[in-house]
């Protein structure tokens, strides 16, 4: 517990912003893109821009893990819903998304469907083995942080035997957006924020494509002095040329990542094509359920197929999720589209890009 | 065992709703006003007085650090006490689905008797009746009560740039405390709601100085700062280091990702005082049971927004909450 505050003193964090502006050249910008919802809500609860030199730019990237199921797949949750008489779990980020033609999960559970908020995947699991009588579809969203518990769930339900208990398979895994980042011509990132969660899971490897081509990948814990000092480890690392993974979160990361976990998503999951919003169709970048899991496998079993829309008209998420636009220059930002009324999903998660713009700064 | 239990007879107005308001209600509220079970209350009472209502739904019914029924109470009496009001007369009404325990039912009545006993005010009136238990399985309670004014802290007017806010107690510790006790979470919580009554504050510090005061309870710290701002042309500048909060509730606002400064309170009242007195103010609530934690946080500004310099020296706009809390990924 200790160490936590200690990564919040404030004199340290003064000190390193102190060293981010001494090393900075005034005549280059320095492009970050943190790719964690996370990390984006960290860097405005602690103001972390406003304490930056005025070129170092962050940009957030594809890591809201509500931002980036696409819009077929949030249709989906609502076609079984008229389907079936079911009940949807689901975590409760994903209860203002709208669906396309407007309407959320919350406004559906206003009209008396059955749709329950879950803090974590074995609840959802003990909820279904608590009423047998009843059906239940549990939205598994997410990166590899939050896939393992997914997978655990899964795998506690046939433990148990339950056969009233089914998946949305939705997890989305990081290194083929990061390959697609890579070979996205407008990207104009020098380098990157890497998520602390997802590599707690992951381990280092994933990212050694970026200093391969020629980005800075420091990974980064969730603190203001964590950032800070990873911002400058991505600083020095632009400044010299010299790029490398460096793991700045080792109180929690290791090299190889948490073998456990990935054997538990070898168990359960097999790699399969996943729609990103605003992204597309990324080859080997979902995870769904393997032949021996997939009778839990809610899109099989109530005939369901995500459609190909990827994104919602009128709605630029897409382009705020690449880091071409910043959230304020998509003209429905506050404006047709509030954290109240959502129109789309970047405003609906506190870790959306648009949110947390909206929320945290004037 | 043969657990008593609340049934429709219990509502119909019948003996059983008679039983049940003179064996438990009456029994319990001390003051001969509601043992008189007329149709209405007498009360006298003179000078110019405050009317508070609020109804009160939280699920679970018991939760660290308080229940229901005591809160049923503050919450009523408190929105009175930063009113500038000192609380009176109260009424309290109930709504019990069929089937509740009559056991549980009877430590809700008991903890709103001792708080109200607590604050001194007295429950003069109210009412029972029964719902079929799937509109709800935990009691709702109705209280209104009635002060006699001693300042009026609503006006918006008197607020000026420059004056200081203070916040009589650390913050976000009831919200927490509801989502920790949530079995789902398995937590060993420690975190206790701040469920009290904000009388015994204004009790101690009198009026003078305080230009306007208002209960942080849902929406937290930040509705209250925002719903003044909307009102006024300035706003507020916050400090975070001043900002008083556990450092377990500052982890579970951090897992669940909620910003400390829209969860809910139940013993928090937001103050506005005047710069030269704000010290003296200070020091008499922290001399409270429910204030020693008290800190002045930030001033009144000139810019109509409200925004907090954060510990590392950066700026940021608190947010305005939106809707229900939703706890997300994790
Ligand atoms: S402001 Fe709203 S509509 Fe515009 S990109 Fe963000 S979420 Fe989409």
């Amino acid at each position: 517990m200790k160490l936590t505050v200690d990564f919040k003193n404030p004199e340290l964090a003064k000190s390193l912003i102190d060293k981010i502006s001494a090393e900075v050249f005034d005549e280059k910008s320095y492009n970050i893109m943190e790719i964690c919802g996370t990390h984006t809500v960290s860097i405005f609860r602690y103001g972390i821009r406003s304490v930056l030199p005025e070129n170092v730019n962050l940009l957030s990237g594809p890591g809201c893990p509500v931002c980036v199921t696409s819009q077929g797949e949030i249709d989906a949750i609502f076609e079984i819903l008229a389907k079936t008489d079911i009940c949807v779990l689901t975590f409760g980020d994903l209860m203002r998304v709208p669906g396309s033609r407007g309407e959320s999960l919350e406004d559906m559970q206003s009209e008396g469907y059955d749709i329950r908020v879950v803090l974590s995947p074995l609840d959802a699991v003990d909820i279904a083995e608590k009423e047998p009588d009843r059906n239940f579809v549990l939205v598994g969203i997410g990166f590899e942080t939050t896939a393992p518990a997914i997978a655990a769930s899964v795998v506690s339900a046939e433990e148990r035997s339950l056969r009233n208990f089914y998946l949305l398979a939705y997890n989305k895994t990081m290194p083929e957006v990061i390959k697609f980042l890579l070979n996205d011509s407008k990207l104009n990132v020098d380098g990157f924020l890497c998520p602390g969660h997802v590599s707690v899971v992951t381990g280092e490897e994933i990212y050694f494509s970026l200093p391969e081509n020629n980005k800075a990948a420091v990974i980064a814990g969730f603190e203001p002095v964590d950032i800070l000092s990873s911002i400058l480890y991505i600083i020095y690392q632009i400044n010299r040329n010299e790029f490398k993974v460096y793991n700045n979160y080792s109180r929690a990361v290791r090299r190889e990542g948490n073998i456990k976990a990935k054997k538990l998503l070898e168990e359960v999951f097999v790699k399969c094509t996943a729609s990103w919003r605003g992204i597309g169709q990324l080859k080997n970048s979902g995870l769904c359920l393997n032949k021996k899991y997939e009778h839990f496998d809610a899109l099989k079993v109530f005939d369901v197929d995500p459609r190909p829309a990827i994104a919602k008209e009128g709605c630029r998420c897409g382009e705020v999720l690449k880091g071409y636009i910043l959230p304020k220059e998509c003209s429905m930002f506050g404006n047709g589209c509030t954290p109240e009324k959502p129109f789309g999903p970047c405003m609906v998660s506190t870790e959306g890009a648009c949110a947390a713009y909206f929320k945290y700064s004037s | 065992m043969n657990m008593k239990k609340i049934t429709m007879a219990h509502g119909s107005g019948g003996k059983a709703t008679n039983d049940l308001i003179k064996n438990l209600i009456v029994e319990n509220f001390s003051g001969s006003i509601l043992g008189n079970l007329g149709d209405s209350a007498y009360i006298n009472l003179c000078g110019d007085l405050a009317f508070s209502s609020d109804s009160f739904v939280v699920q679970p019914e018991f939760f660290p650090g308080g229940d229901i029924g005591e809160l049923s109470v503050y919450g009523t009496c408190n929105d009175l006490a930063v009113s500038g009001a000192v609380p009176m007369y109260l009424s309290f009404s109930l709504i019990l689905p069929n089937g509740y325990i009559m056991d549980d039912l009877e430590k809700i009545v008991k903890s709103a008797a001792k708080a109200a006993d607590e604050v001194g005010i007295e429950v003069v009136c109210g009412d029972t009746k029964v719902i079929n238990s799937h509109s709800s399985n935990t009691p709702i309670i109705n209280t209104a009560g009635i002060g006699v004014m001693g300042a009026s802290l609503n006006d918006y007017s008197k607020i000026k740039p420059g004056d200081k806010v203070i916040l009589t107690s650390d913050i976000a510790r009831h919200g927490m405390a509801i989502f920790s006790a949530r079995k789902e979470l398995e937590l060993e919580n420690s975190i206790q709601s701040d469920c009290g009554n904000l009388y015994s504050i204004f009790e101690k510090t009198g009026y003078d100085g305080i230009k306007f005061s208002r209960d942080a309870t849902r929406g937290g710290v930040a509705a209250v700062l925002h719903e003044i701002s909307d009102k006024i042309s300035a706003g507020f500048y916050l400090y975070e280091n001043m900002i008083p909060i556990q450092e377990d509730v500052v982890y579970l606002c951090e897992f669940l990702g909620f910003d400390p400064l829209v969860v809910a309170n139940e013993g928090v009242a937001v103050i506005i005082s005047e710069a030269k007195k704000a010290q003296k103010i200070l020091n008499k609530i922290r001399q409270t049971k429910m204030g020693r934690n008290a800190s002045i946080v930030g001033e009144v500004y000139e810019t109509n927004n409200v925004v907090m310099e954060t510990k590392i020296g950066g700026v940021r706009t608190v947010e305005m909450p939106s809707g229900d809390l939703l706890p997300r990924i994790c």
